[in-house]
């Protein structure tokens, strides 16, 4: 963690304290709608949730509401349902992200290199991450999924697979190829904008040098892209761990809830539970565990945005 | 850290002189063949929307074969009962959250985001980490106290609601994003601005505005799409008045083998309007989901 302020602003203008508070009040005042309005409705709701989490409260009874301590705490430890669905959140974060990241990188690397024809497979390849996510998993779960109609398992008959039906037998992998086929776009242009970055004539050099393309990939190319693969993977990590669209379009959680995550579990209980201490209780679990994630996220950010800080 | 000591480590591998270098016909040939396979690739990865679009244009009858049928006589029936169907609230609300909430969020974040890019102070580095931190942490936390104050202020069902929530939403992407276009404005502009004596608004105005100008119409689309394609929030807070087009959607789900052409027809007019736009705004896409920290 290196100050990143250099000082530039203080030895310019040699002015008065009232001056100079003056002038901090001009920089700080456009700051202040945006930060006030993102502090009320975005970490008001986040305390209250921490005082919900503390109480019973059934929605559907009123004035139900008292306090409990960490009784809901206890509870949601005790629900082997919630360590299911944590567990589905892992399985469903770490292998979306990796296979995506995986699929990635090849298709960047591809990209990376001239062919007749390059921007129009770079926009074909960018759609999947901008379609509507309720509407990919709408049009997974029939015209690509469906046992009898869709046309994955009549892509598969050769292979011998006629009827497999996939989102009961196979839900959160159901799910999980819908989620890849969305965020592999992502990754792969993340890994792009790192492969374009590439000084090139160190490239040339290590090539006229005789390295075989291979070598120059595993010890040139794939340390220069770990700084962005490790952003793609921290980012995407972040917005996986909240998925909740596709579940609730392909799978609602089901068959029981083999392919719930924690989101669509809590939400569940929200909503249609309408168990609300026991819900904060069981986000406020979620965000500690996001925290941690994010820790790792911010850290890279800000390792990002220094060397671009220093650049500029 | 790791790879930085394997990279000092394994040197040997690059040592291999004997190797011919490599003819340029030879580089032609392989152009082809990647050529081809990033076309195939990029075919395979557009098939479902590819898929989605063609059964669109198809009968019910002709969606439901067992052999599914790539040459069939196209028809606009289904798009026709999909509008007859009643999605245009659903499109107005959609459209209206949509825009309302990016105006705000340029309103909001254009001021901010243009201070943080000054003169870079302590503070600075505070704030902005703030922003990105409240986008990391999971909305499913925050939606109770959410759903529970906007039903105490009888908001619920209401299409500002979901106005106010894509703002802050979208708020600290735009003002990362617009920050890192407000650092490309060269510095000599703004000194010689200062030089001749102009004021704040005139700077503003005149000399910053049109440089930012196009990073501004980025992160107008990127919220855009964010804001278009949000379901959570449209889900849980709104019933029948102000529920937005992915909420329409959930009408299908449950339809199991019989409204396969009507749910593509309703998917295509859901998704159309943010694939134009990410296709417009592609080169800015990176920018945007890395929150500026990759251009």
């Amino acid at each position: 963690m290196t100050a990143i302020a250099p000082p530039v602003a203080t030895a310019r203008h040699m002015r008065s304290p009232a001056e100079r508070r003056r002038q901090g009040w001009v920089r700080r005042t456009p700051l202040l709608p945006a930060l006030i309005f993102t502090i009320i409705v975005t970490q008001l709701p986040f305390l209250l949730t921490l005082w919900y989490s503390l109480e019973s409260w059934s929605l559907v009874r009123p004035g139900s509401q008292h306090f409990v301590g960490f009784a809901n705490y206890a509870e949601v430890f005790q629900d082997s349902q919630f360590w299911t669905t944590a567990l589905n959140t892992v399985v469903m974060t770490v292998g979306t992200v990796l296979i995506a990241m995986v699929i990635g990188i090849g298709l960047a690397l591809l990209l990376d290199r001239k062919f007749i024809g390059r921007g129009v497979v770079r926009t074909l390849l960018i759609t999947p991450f901008l379609v509507m996510p309720v509407a990919s998993a709408l049009v997974w779960k029939t015209v690509m999924l469906d046992p009898t109609y869709g046309i994955v398992n009549f892509l598969l008959r050769p292979f011998g697979i006629g009827h497999f039906d996939w989102l009961s037998q196979f839900p959160l992998g159901s799910v999980m190829i819908d989620m890849i086929w969305q965020w592999t776009p992502f990754m792969m242009l993340l890994v792009l904008a790192g492969l374009q970055s590439q000084p090139k004539d160190i490239l040339e050099a290590a090539s006229t040098d005789g390295a075989r393309p291979l070598a120059i990939f595993r010890e040139l190319t794939l340390p220069h892209l770990r700084r962005y693969i490790e952003l793609g993977i921290v980012l995407g990590a972040i917005y996986i761990v909240n998925e909740f669209d596709a579940i609730y379009m392909m799978t609602q959680g089901g068959p029981g809830i083999s392919s719930a995550n924690l989101p669509f579990y809590i939400y569940q209980r929200a909503f249609l539970g309408f168990q609300v201490g026991q819900a904060a209780a069981m986000g406020v679990v979620v965000v500690i565990m996001t925290i941690i994630v994010a820790t790792f996220a911010l850290r890279l950010i800000f390792k990002t945005f220094s060397g671009t800080e220093q650049a500029a | 850290m790791m790879a930085s000591a394997d990279v000092t480590t394994a040197e040997p591998g690059i040592t291999t002189a004997t190797r011919p270098a490599v003819t340029p016909r030879k580089k032609r040939g392989n152009h082809t063949v990647v050529g081809i396979v990033a076309w195939i690739l990029g075919i395979v990865f557009f098939f479902p929307v590819l898929w989605m679009v063609l059964t669109s244009f198809k009968t019910e009858g002709e969606a439901y074969t067992n052999t599914p049928h790539i040459v069939f006589s196209p028809t606009l029936s289904q798009y026709r009962t999909v509008f007859a169907s009643g999605i245009w609230p659903y499109v107005a609300n959609s459209a209206f959250a949509t825009v309302v909430s990016t105006i705000l969020v340029l309103l909001l974040a254009t001021p901010c985001a243009f201070a943080l890019s000054l003169r870079p102070v302590r503070k600075t580095r505070d704030v902005l980490f703030f922003f990105i931190s409240t986008k990391m942490l999971p909305v499913v936390a925050a939606i109770i106290p959410i759903y529970i104050a906007v039903r105490n202020l009888h908001m619920l069902d209401n299409i500002f609601t979901l106005v106010i929530l894509y703002t802050a939403m979208n708020l600290p992407i735009a003002v990362w994003m617009m920050r890192s276009f407000f650092l490309e404005v060269p510095g000599e502009l703004l000194e010689a601005a200062e030089m001749d004596g102009a004021r704040l608004r005139r700077t503003v105005t005149e000399v910053i505005l049109p440089v930012v100008a196009p990073g501004l119409a980025a992160t107008a689309l990127i919220c855009c799409i964010f804001a278009w394609n949000e379901f959570f929030f449209a889900v849980t807070l709104t019933a029948t008045q102000a529920a937005t087009v992915p909420v329409f959607l959930v009408g299908f789900i449950s339809s199991e083998g019989l409204y396969f052409a009507q749910l593509c027809a309703a998917a295509t007019v859901a998704t159309l309007p943010v694939i134009l736009a990410g296709w417009i705004a592609q080169r800015q896409l990176v920018r945007g989901l890395s929150f500026g920290a990759i251009k």
